[in-house]
């Protein structure tokens, strides 16, 4: 939305006035579905496929500006459409999945540029759109993502197991009566899903970051695949905490500032510091592949 | 078809029908194509209950695509592929990648598909020798105890059907053997049927009880004595191969081309090898290398 929250001050209470404090429970709420989404996200190497899903966002908000519809809302749909295009291009060819991300991914890109260019009278706010603003979160924004991202979070509960089994092995999975191709599409709706809730908070450049950072510094810390979801939440919403102090602290654009915050837990979790945390878990940078 | 196949699966049908249902999966002219040329055609196939069947074949000769045949994981173009209702299945396929960001332990592993509770994992990974493993991450394991994980997995969830896809791979030789040694004791537990597929000859058919020979068709299939007998494999194995198994003389009545056709005696071309009679090998091979090969018994 881009009412800029004042509006709904009359209606919440004393906690709901600090702007700060709306973006603080908004991004936690974010980094909360980003943890779980963003292991699948790593193990399955989808990081180019979240970049496209969450570039396709901005073609969403150009819609939406243009309908006067909801931007989650435009945005969900329009990511899910781009998911579901890519779903059937992979099923049905044998180009290489990375070349048409790549297309997809840029032109999606491009195309929302273009089109938000031509809507420079609606006062646009193009930075924010890119990389998050946190001044930008309201009330509504954050009833937006708790009850989205709950959504998200349940389904994405329902559906662990298989797909689970669908990340790790496909092939098994078919064959011991797993249907791997209805999780996958259940998993890409949640994906656009989750985009829809997050454009506002990191912006669309830095989606995937917010995606794969968190889950790439649990992996350090994890003895088994719901563990590093858990901690890849965690580690997510700490770096939205950390992250907006400093975004307020020193005028920086929120949504770099917590991608930075999060690759800070990255780098601690690959620094020998780690270490006296990990005692137990085998080391993961014994490189053997099975 | 060869005469033999044509053989075997006439008899097959009949005791399927005879007794009731027992036919796990079958195969029948089943072919499959990937980007405009046949990976595999003409194949006919059944496994049974507690049966061990063998694909045995050189690389690119079709034995993962029609393994994939029979699981439903690839759709025949053309033939048939049938399984039994509620068909269990456990399946080991030939490569499983598990990306280094994925924290796998083992007993994770083993809850990958399906229900399957502590008590049957356990016993499943003591039956393969790796109950010691359960908190090792499946990535730092060795080539062979990666084998008998992946076994240990497919076999807990206690399946009708077992379809194993080069499951020495990696695995010395003692090792082979008592994996294929291990692979008989599940099918005599659970008596499942087992539908195994190997390059390696030697070990591999003294375990089984029907081989079915592929080179992008069937070329031979059969008891493992009747096999190691046929030219069709003697000619895709070799000499030696041959006489690990059985020694027997034959005469060449086709070629096989690098395309997967097939030139026969008289200097035409064809398909398969399969409309040439080979003259038979339900004769028995003189002199056969008796030792550790007692499986020719359950043919």
């Amino acid at each position: 939305m881009m009412d800029l929250g004042m509006m709904d001050l009359g209606m919440m209470d004393i906690i709901m006035d600090d702007f700060f404090t709306r973006a603080l429970i908004a991004g936690v709420g974010v980094a909360l579905v980003a943890g779980p989404l963003g292991c699948i996200v790593v193990w399955r190497r989808l990081a180019y496929f979240g970049d496209t899903l969450s570039h396709a966002a901005l073609v969403g908000v150009a819609l939406a500006l243009l309908l006067q519809v909801s931007i989650p809302l435009a945005v969900f749909g329009v990511s899910l459409m781009v998911a579901l295009m890519l779903f059937l291009l992979q099923r049905g060819t044998a180009i290489s999945a990375d070349a048409i991300l790549g297309l997809l991914s840029h032109t999606a890109l491009a195309m929302g540029l273009v089109v938000l260019a031509f809507m420079s009278g609606t006062q646009v706010d193009l930075l924010g759109l890119l990389f998050g603003d946190i001044l930008a979160v309201s009330v509504t924004d954050i009833v937006t993502i708790y009850l989205g991202g709950g959504a998200v979070l349940l389904c994405l509960a329902l559906v662990w197991r298989p797909l689970f089994a669908a990340t790790v092995s496909p092939e098994i999975a078919e064959a011991e009566g797993g249907k791997p191709s209805r999780v996958n599409l259940i998993f890409t709706v949640l994906m656009a899903g989750a985009i829809a809730i997050a454009l506002k908070i990191v912006g669309a450049l830095l989606i995937t970051a917010l995606l794969i950072i968190p889950a790439a510094a649990a992996r350090r810390f994890a003895r088994g695949p719901e563990m590093m979801a858990v901690l890849s939440s965690l580690i997510g919403a700490a770096a939205v905490i950390l992250g907006l102090n400093g975004s307020l602290a020193w005028d920086t654009p929120s949504g770099p500032s917590i991608v930075l915050a999060a690759v800070l837990f990255f780098l601690i979790g690959i620094s020998p510091l780690a270490r006296l945390f990990r005692r137990g878990a085998a080391d993961p940078s014994s490189e053997r592949a099975s | 078809m060869n005469s033999v196949s044509r053989f075997l699966s006439r008899s097959v049908e009949t005791q399927a029908s005879e007794a009731g249902g027992q036919e796990l999966v079958s195969l029948s002219n089943a072919g499959a194509q990937g980007e405009g040329r046949w990976l595999v055609r003409g194949v006919d196939l059944t496994v049974q209950q507690g049966e061990i069947v063998t694909l045995i074949g050189p690389n690119g000769s079709g034995k993962s695509t029609t393994a994939k045949l029979a699981l439903g994981l690839l759709q025949a173009d053309e033939g048939a592929a049938r399984r039994r209702r509620n068909l269990v299945v456990g399946y080991v396929p030939q490569k499983v990648t598990i990306d280094w960001t994925l924290p796998l332990t083992v007993s994770r592993f083993m809850h990958l598909s399906g229900r399957v509770t502590r008590e049957e994992a356990a016993e499943a990974m003591a039956a393969t020798g790796v109950a010691h493993l359960g908190a090792s991450e499946v990535r730092t394991l060795s080539g062979g105890e990666f084998q008998r994980v992946m076994l240990a997995r497919a076999i807990a969830r206690k399946p009708d059907l077992l379809v194993l896809d080069e499951p020495v791979q990696g695995v010395d030789f003692t090792g082979e053997i008592a994996i294929y040694e291990l692979i008989r004791s599940i099918r005599d537990q659970l008596n499942c049927g087992v539908l195994l597929i190997s390059h390696d000859l030697h070990v591999v058919m003294a375990a089984t009880d029907r081989v079915v020979c592929l080179n992008g068709h069937v070329c031979c299939s059969g008891t493992p004595s009747d096999v190691a007998s046929h030219q069709a494999y003697r000619e895709l194995f070799g000499q030696r191969a041959a006489s690990a198994i059985a020694i027997y003389e034959h005469n060449h009545d086709h070629t096989h081309l690098p395309d997967g056709r097939v030139r026969n005696v008289d200097g035409s071309i064809s398909d398969s090898c399969s409309g040439h009679d080979h003259g038979g090998p339900s004769h028995d091979g003189p002199g056969h290398d008796g030792s550790g090969h007692d499986g020719h018994n359950h043919g």
